[in-house]
């Protein structure tokens, strides 16, 4: 935890409504699931290609979805989830979105 | 057998094929441009309004595909909401539709430039493949959606090598699972070549 920002007060802006608030927390998620066909280097590159995440990351998350069956591997708006999934699915991987828990 | 390869000096992505290799993948290519094009959703009756039927053909697909390999391809992006999900097959499966039927058409279009003629009669025939590594990824896209098709069709699932290896050689279905692997020995060396670099 970051202690100097846990130390000041945190201001919630009076203007905004509940519906602003969980919109500015970006509330939604990209899944890809888990298929028996895409091989594992191949969901690599893909993560690395269109998200830009490092090798690391990107093989975190494909092993996530190799072992666990799924894995969210985008968190933003609506639009930009959409964006996600489409390219996902231009990809050939099977992707869903949905709003996160 | 070889895959694909990274040139060391152009840092293209290289590959030779025999005659008859050339020739299946471009068959496979051709079977999905066609399938790509083929099932559109069309109007659920026929109208008599003309106006309709305009509409109806500009307007994009809303429900699932009923091919299970077009439903597989074009997945439903929001499982618990019909309206949302059918807006946004409407929005996006005829671009993506687009963007498989061209990726597969590439492969058509590289092979028979690097030399295979439009019927195969010659033996030793050998096809040189050179892509850039935009080509690449456009091949390795392709081959995704070719082995997405082949694995629909044929019911492939997590750890069913054994069953497919124990059928005889003979059977049609073995030699599909066959292609299939080959066309994932292919997709993984492209990988391999485009991270090489």
């Amino acid at each position: 935890m970051d202690l100097v920002s846990a130390a000041s007060p945190v201001e919630v802006e009076p203007t905004l409504t509940p519906d602003e608030i969980t919109f500015l927390a970006k509330p939604w998620v990209t899944l890809v699931w888990d298929d028996p066909v895409n091989l594992m280097s191949y969901v690599s590159y893909v993560f690395q290609k269109y998200f830009g995440y490092d090798k690391a990351k990107a093989e975190k998350l494909m092993l996530e979805v190799h072992t666990e069956g799924k894995s969210v591997v985008s968190t933003g708006t609506r639009e930009e989830m959409e964006r996600d999934v489409q390219a996902m699915h231009e990809y050939g991987l099977w992707a869903t979105m949905e709003k996160a828990s | 057998m070889s895959g694909f390869e990274r040139h060391r000096r152009s840092g293209h992505v290289i590959a030779t094929f025999t005659g008859f290799e050339a020739d299946l993948l471009r068959s496979l290519a051709s079977q999905m441009v066609e399938l790509l094009r083929n099932e559109r959703a069309e109007p659920a009756a026929p109208t008599a309004d003309a106006f309709e039927a305009m509409m109806a053909e500009f307007s994009g697909a809303t429900t699932i595909p009923e091919d299970p390999v077009l439903a597989r391809l074009f997945p439903t992006a929001y499982p618990d909401d019909v309206e949302a999900a059918s807006d946004f097959r409407r929005f996006t499966e005829g671009g993506l539709r687009d963007g498989k039927a061209a990726a597969a058409a590439a492969i058509i279009d590289a092979v028979e430039e690097a030399g295979l003629p439009p019927e195969l009669t010659e033996d030793g025939l050998v096809i040189d493949v050179e892509l850039t590594h935009a080509q690449a990824e456009t091949w390795m896209r392709a081959f995704t959606d070719i082995r997405l098709a082949l694995a629909t069709r044929l019911g492939v699932e997590a750890g069913d090598e054994d069953y497919w290896h124990s059928l005889p050689d003979d059977d049609p279905r073995a030699q599909a699972h066959d292609i299939y692997e080959w066309v994932g020995y292919l997709q993984e060396t492209v990988v391999e070549a485009l991270t090489a670099g």
